[in-house]
């Protein structure tokens, strides 16, 4: 069987299964079809929440970032997953006692303010359409590689199939396939992981085996990598090189983001109890560790093969040849890569043989002279294709790399069902039924949560082939948006009694516009290129760059906030009321739709 | 009011709580992995040093015993204080 077979055959069963869960646990109630009656156990929504919350970002782009540039992307490790501290002890339980739905309705009953209401829908919108758009992107990759189609036919696939089980299912069938979603994912990510851990330390569990001794030469693993990407004029894996202040602020934003996404939150209101929703962060981090705390070893332990197949007599000796690409089992990868547009190689100096290197290095070029070298000859590599190519440069059996495509589609499909819920229940809770047209019937409203569905994705597909920038930045947008607009007004909601119904739309305000200003002036308006008047290299504020500013727009939101509160009429005691309720989980029934 | 005391006692033990769990969430990310960094170069952990490795997995490790830890000691408190769900 060949290889094209045995993705078709991994993707297909894994559809079958995502499908007929969907139909099985089909939402008969508006109940139902946002938070599943609230039946769900903490450990199984945990694992939901995982599934939900890692993308084809975390799946697919991560440990290829972590790869190419070593410690200064450990931001996205510990952004990614500090969040979820944030989330643990200063949303969860209070927005499951509050007992209502969607993260807007809190914001509109705590700031009594139906602007609150609309100005947070607008924000959850924005941030969960440009987060869908990303993921849209990725499944368009995914697709294209491993069904062997173009980028237009896997993104339009891919569309179908989020269409399919997210408006039939709702939040319960999404759920319960969540849960089989992230089985494939994580079993598609590990399983390769303990291949090449085993391969390269004798050590199964590959988050030890980052720290273990490389079984070739005897030395620390970690070693062994420094050396060599040294010996290339590459930046040692290990070492600190990017600037402080934007690392530290990068990782703010993320962590800030993170517990700011209305499809993370949204699925704490899933939990029966107060007490269950503080186990269900703590879960869903437990799920989430197990990739994450691979992640490192994966972009490591690629990074070592990739190099030690460039130069399989040591950096010492001759590099690769292009007879032995052309020829040798273990570099068809290679040539299958090629296809895609995202690895190349040129001999530019003519002597049969592709060198890997660091030509913006000073040594390297000193040595490059000596030796004839022309520049770095690996003249392509794309950071996105390295999770799904890790199998193949590991040499590991066909159905290994059939799972990974399984897994990869998984990871991007889960996140972009779980961010169509949560804007089909901002437009057809919040807005139609708490807005527009407060006497809808159930079933209108259920109808109008699945036209918005069909609408985001419409627009999110198209975004999707068109897409306004890499899938990163747009991921990036999503995540300044968040941190900067809804994580602060929750907090405030919660921890302060002084917030008033014009500071927090005045921070929400803020917060959104700056982020987005400052996103836009090094990005292009509206993601048109060319309109940017800076760039991430040399940004406009000293060294923060624009995927770094969400933490700003974040503080920014919090000083406005109580400026403006502190000049306006004071809060009124029984909203006061309804937050010191909040605060304990002493009389938390089950939710009630609407008001 | 009396209830009311005991709903002020139990949301400053929660803060209290809070605010220490968040200074370790902090020290362990921004602390040991980027800024405290080069102070822990000395301590070595499998070919790099600690730093490295509270950057790379201790502080998700850290991150997970926090939350459970805060989910144990809430529940507890919200039993201490007769403000729990049952």
């Amino acid at each position: 069987m060949d290889q094209f077979t045995i993705n078709l055959l991994f993707v297909g069963a894994s559809f079958a299964l995502y499908i007929g869960i969907a139909i099985w646990a089909r939402a008969g109630s508006t109940s139902e079809f946002y938070a599943a009656g609230r039946g769900i156990h903490p450990v199984t929504n945990g694992m939901a929440t995982a599934a939900d919350w890692m993308s084809a970002a975390s799946f697919i782009s991560m440990a290829g970032l972590i790869a190419f540039v070593g410690y200064d992307n450990s931001t996205f490790l510990m952004g990614w997953t500090g969040g979820y501290v944030l989330l643990a002890l200063l949303l969860a339980p209070y927005l499951r006692k509050f007992g209502k739905f969607t993260v807007s309705e809190f914001i509109g009953d705590r700031f009594y303010s139906s602007t609150a209401r609309m100005v947070a829908v607008i924000c959850l919108i924005v941030a969960s359409t440009t987060y869908v758009i990303g993921q849209m992107t990725g499944v368009g990759v995914a697709f294209g590689r491993f069904l062997e189609v173009d980028n237009t036919t896997g993104l339009l696939i891919g569309a179908v199939v989020v269409f399919a089980y997210a408006v039939f299912g709702g939040m319960k069938g999404v759920t319960y396939t969540q849960v089989a979603q992230y089985c494939v994912l994580i079993l598609a990510y590990t399983i390769p992981a303990i291949f090449i851990s085993l391969q390269l330390t004798g050590n199964p569990i590959p988050g030890l085996g980052l720290f273990g001794d490389h079984s070739a030469s005897g030395e620390p693993l970690l070693q062994k990598l420094d050396q060599i990407v040294r010996e290339l004029g590459f930046a040692e894996y290990t070492a600190h090189h990017s600037d402080t202040f934007n690392m530290v602020l990068f990782t703010l934003s993320l962590m800030i983001g993170t517990a700011g996404l209305p499809h993370v939150i949204m699925r704490f209101f899933t939990v029966p109890k107060v007490a269950d929703a503080r186990w269900s962060a703590g879960w869903a981090l437990v799920f989430i560790a197990l990739l994450y705390l691979t992640a490192p070893a994966v972009g490591a332990m690629a990074r070592l093969n990739i190099t030690e197949l460039m130069w399989p007599n040591g950096t010492g000796g001759e590099a690769v040849s292009v007879e032995q690409i052309a020829s040798e089992p273990e570099y068809n990868w290679m040539a299958t890569w090629q296809q895609t547009g995202l690895l190349d190689w040129e001999d530019k100096n003519g002597d049969g043989k592709i060198q890997y290197y660091n030509d913006k290095s000073e040594a390297m070029q000193a040595k490059a002279a000596e030796k004839g070298w022309q520049g770095n000859e690996l003249t392509k590599f794309n950071r996105d294709i390295l999770v799904l190519a890790n199998p193949e440069i590991a040499n590991l059996p066909g159905w290994v790399i059939g799972l990974v495509a399984a897994g990869g589609l998984a990871a991007a499909l889960s996140t972009a069902a779980g961010l169509l819920l949560a804007i089909s229940s901002a437009v057809s809770h919040d807005l139609i039924k708490g807005q527009l047209k407060p006497g809808i019937s159930e079933k209108g409203e259920l109808l109008s949560a699945r036209i918005a569905m069909a609408v985001a994705i419409v627009v999110a597909t198209y975004l999707g082939l068109n897409p306004p920038g890499f899938a990163a930045q747009t991921v990036a947008l999503a995540f300044g948006l968040a941190a900067a607009s809804i994580f602060p007004a929750l907090m405030m909601g919660i921890f302060s009694t002084r917030i008033n119904n014009s500071g927090a739309v005045a921070g929400m305000l803020a917060g959104l516009v700056v982020t987005l200003v400052y996103i836009f002036l090094h990005k292009g308006w509206f993601f048109i290129p060319g309109t940017n008047s800076f760039t991430d290299a040399d940004p406009l504020l000293g060294t923060v760059k624009s995927t770094s500013f969400g933490a700003i727009g974040a503080g920014i939101n919090f000083v406005v906030a109580y400026t403006v509160a502190g000049m306006t009429k004071e809060t009124p005691q029984e909203i006061k009321d309804l937050v010191e309720s909040v605060r304990v989980p002493k009389g938390a029934g089950t939710a009630v739709a609407g008001h | 009011m009396s209830d009311k005391q005991s709903n002020n006692a139990y949301w400053s033990a929660n803060l209290r709580l809070i605010i220490w769990s968040l200074v370790i969430w902090a020290v362990v990310s921004f602390g040991f992995g980027i800024l405290l960094r080069p102070m822990l170069a000395g301590i070595s952990v499998g070919g790099s040093d600690l730093g490295f490795w509270f950057a790379q997995q201790g502080s998700i490790l850290v991150f997970l015993a926090l939350i459970f830890f805060y989910a144990w000691r809430m529940n507890k408190l919200d039993a201490e204080h007769g403000v729990g769900e049952d």
